[in-house]
């Protein structure tokens, strides 16, 4: 499926003027999502940084019908919308979960984990800035290794949820990663995985400048660097079938990767690194591509 | 066809259910629940009932579902009881804040710990503040006969929130007794399909439901909820004379009346052991004591008006309690003495058959008899007791 700027629709879905911070990742992943999807949208939104990028009542950014919805219940109320749906005949309407990393991985994985085994027709979209961030950066299940976080002043000691393999073993019929910092990759993910039915999940990376401590120009950098040091691979589980996609396809030979430092040393959030834990990254880093290339085989 | 069978009281929920055509159902299992939704899901199975069953994976998801799909303008239903109802707790304000009329049966069931599966009413009262209209039903008759009318009050455009109807573990849901069932032609004209309004998630016409609400206009959705709820009280007793009509019952609105017109001395209380609590009446009226009952039907809108019309003048108010707000007192009780204050109405409490210990005509004979002795001997003061504890085993 090819997918170009150029072919993408005019039509906003995320108006301008809203509430987000500059350089949201997570304003620009719900621009993609309606450039993908078009106007066909309910989306389902759990408490996080996208119940304030909408806006206050009375007014709203989000040209989609918006439910938000208790943090742990993102994945169940989309599962009771796709039912009525169903039954009430508008079965060619989206029914999509906004939702963060830790309403995903964290409080949100009971009910994402039912709808997913009870094969609910949803598209689950995470949008993972691994962490807290709407309520100040504290750690989740998705903060890296070594983090600074507020609840991890020091740096977090263990290392990030697979969620993506999570759901694979579901069994869904799609799961896919994605980066914020290749756009067109997620939009292609996105129009791909509405074509099957049942529960699809999507983990797009969203690097956070105010929780990553980086300058709010550099979103799309980072997000890019996360791809291209191996840190963060693309790829797609379509029916089982695990394939990487974009520059991620390039990257399997260590050689072609760029070094991890590339990518820890534009981030605050690292700064207090040592070479103990630099490596501690380094080594995990090398088991996912380890693990890539078992599941290619 | 209008039949008369034997049901036990969660199966009078089931096919009250049934009847009124709800089109998405969640629901997760739990003692003494169970035998509804597993009733339900064979409806719908069997092609009986046309609509989606969601088996979810925890209570808290039943109601974000129900409340997804009633978002979307599906009529739903759900059911639960005791850590069930406690665990979805959050998500039940949810839905009444959203104004979502989700119908919802609740069996109540003692809360944990120790582990006890019988019937206490703490779990329902437990969602008193939470917008939902709350609902006790005495017998089997009435649970078919409140859930019918649930759907209606809910969907009402002067109420528009949630209703639970509230039924006791085992002596209802579990008891076996007859009721009269209407007919799908009955029930389809008093209850047609769920209207749509304005307030729904629809791709022609969007809305954000639930963002933020700066204090500049949050209170008004919480005094919208209040006014909706005094609505209610009204909408309650126009619909109860239009099930009349199609069934020839009727109970009293928010209350049971109960040989309270000629009464010096006023029992309050509400669910399945007011039937026993009648018999008790009968018996101590016989032997002159001119005692009457006022049976809760609905706890949210609480009948305040009601209490204040039958009470004011008695010479006592005894109202008896299967649940306690601990610290203070019975939840109904509190209610009931802050709906007669400034009377100088004696009221005394009395907490008893917690956890599903038998409360039986002898026990309320004891309790009424009580205060009549306290009476006499000029002891006015209000007070409450908890009735039947056993210092022996503590």
């Amino acid at each position: 499926m090819s997918v170009t700027v150029k072919s993408l629709p005019r039509e906003e879905y995320l108006l301008p003027g809203n509430a987000s911070c500059p350089g949201c990742p997570s304003a620009l992943g719900l621009r993609l999502l309606g450039k993908a999807l078009g106007k066909n949208v309910i989306l389902v939104v759990p408490a996080s940084c996208t119940s304030i990028i909408q806006g206050p009542y009375p007014k709203t950014a989000v040209k989609f019908p918006l439910i938000n919805v208790i943090f742990a219940s993102s994945a169940a109320t989309a599962s009771g919308i796709a039912a009525a749906l169903e039954i009430l005949g508008k079965s060619d309407i989206h029914v999509v979960c906004w939702s963060g990393d830790g309403g995903t991985v964290d409080i949100g994985l009971q009910a994402l984990s039912g709808a997913a085994e009870r094969g609910d027709n949803i598209l689950y979209i995470c949008y993972d800035n691994e962490a807290y961030m709407n309520t100040g950066i504290q750690r989740s299940g998705s903060t890296p290794y070594g983090a600074w976080t507020t609840t991890t002043v020091l740096g977090k000691r263990r290392h990030k949820k697979n969620l993506p393999m999570i759901m694979m073993a579901h069994n869904i019929p799609y799961v896919a990663t994605a980066s914020i910092g290749y756009p067109l990759d997620f939009i292609r993910k996105i129009k791909k995985a509405v074509k099957y039915k049942g529960l699809k999940y999507i983990h797009l990376l969203a690097p956070c400048p105010v929780g990553w401590r980086f300058p709010p120009s550099k979103t799309v950098e980072v997000g890019r660097l996360a791809v291209l040091t191996g840190m963060w691979p693309l790829y797609e589980i379509e029916k089982g079938k695990f394939r990487l996609t974009g520059i991620s396809r390039t990257l399997l030979d260590k050689s072609k990767r760029r070094p991890i430092i590339e990518y820890i040393k534009v981030q605050g959030r690292f700064s207090h690194l040592t070479e103990e834990d630099i490596r501690v990254l380094e080594e995990y880093v090398d088991s996912l591509w380890e693990d890539i290339k078992k599941m290619l085989s | 066809m209008r039949q008369k069978v034997v049901l036990t009281g969660n199966y009078a929920v089931a096919y009250a259910v049934k009847l009124c055509r709800p089109q998405v159902i969640a629901a997760y299992p739990i003692t003494p629940q169970t035998s509804i939704v597993e009733k339900i899901a064979e409806f719908v199975e069997r092609g009986e009932l046309k609509a989606r069953y969601i088996r979810v994976e925890s209570e808290h998801s039943a109601m974000a579902a129900v409340i997804g799909a009633s978002a979307v303008g599906a009529r739903v239903f759900t059911a639960t009881s005791s850590q069930g109802l406690l665990y979805m707790h959050e998500a039940v304000w949810s839905a009444a804040g959203a104004r979502l009329p989700i119908v919802m049966a609740v069996v109540t069931r003692a809360i944990f710990p120790p582990w006890s599966i019988w019937t206490d009413h703490s779990d329902l009262l437990a969602q008193r503040d939470t917008g939902w209209l709350i609902a006790m039903a005495e017998n089997n008759q009435e649970v078919f006969d409140m859930i019918i009318q649930a759907y209606r009050i809910a969907e009402d455009e002067r109420v528009l929130l949630p209703i639970m109807v509230g039924l006791d573990a085992f002596s209802l849901s579990h008891t076996a007794a007859p009721v009269n069932l209407l007919s799908q032609e009955d029930v389809d004209e008093f209850l047609p399909p769920r209207k749509a309004f304005s307030f729904l998630l629809d791709v022609e016409n969007p809305i954000s439901m639930g963002n933020v609400a700066f204090p500049d206009y949050y209170m008004e959705f919480r005094y919208l909820v209040q006014k909706a709820m005094e609505r209610a009280k009204r909408v309650i007793q126009e619909i109860e004379e239009e099930f009349y009509k199609i069934s020839g019952r009727k109970y009293g609105g928010l209350v049971e009346k109960y040989k309270c017109s000629d009464a010096d001395v006023i029992l309050i209380l509400m669910g399945a052991w007011s039937g026993d609590a009648k018999e008790s009446i009968d018996i101590l009226r016989e032997e002159g004591f001119r005692v009457g009952m006022l049976r809760i039907r609905f706890m949210r809108p609480f009948p305040e008006e009601e209490i204040r019309e039958v009470c004011i003048g008695k010479k006592a108010v005894i109202v008896v309690d299967r649940d306690v707000s601990f610290g203070k007192a019975g939840v109904l009780f509190t209610e009931v003495t802050s709906s007669l204050q400034q009377t100088n109405v004696t009221i005394r409490g009395y907490i008893a058959g917690l956890g599903g210990r038998d409360v039986t005509p002898r026990d309320f004979n004891a309790m009424i008899r009580r205060v009549y002795n306290d009476l006499e001997a000029g002891d006015k003061k209000s007070k409450v007791e908890w009735y039947g504890v056993k210092e022996e085993v503590m």
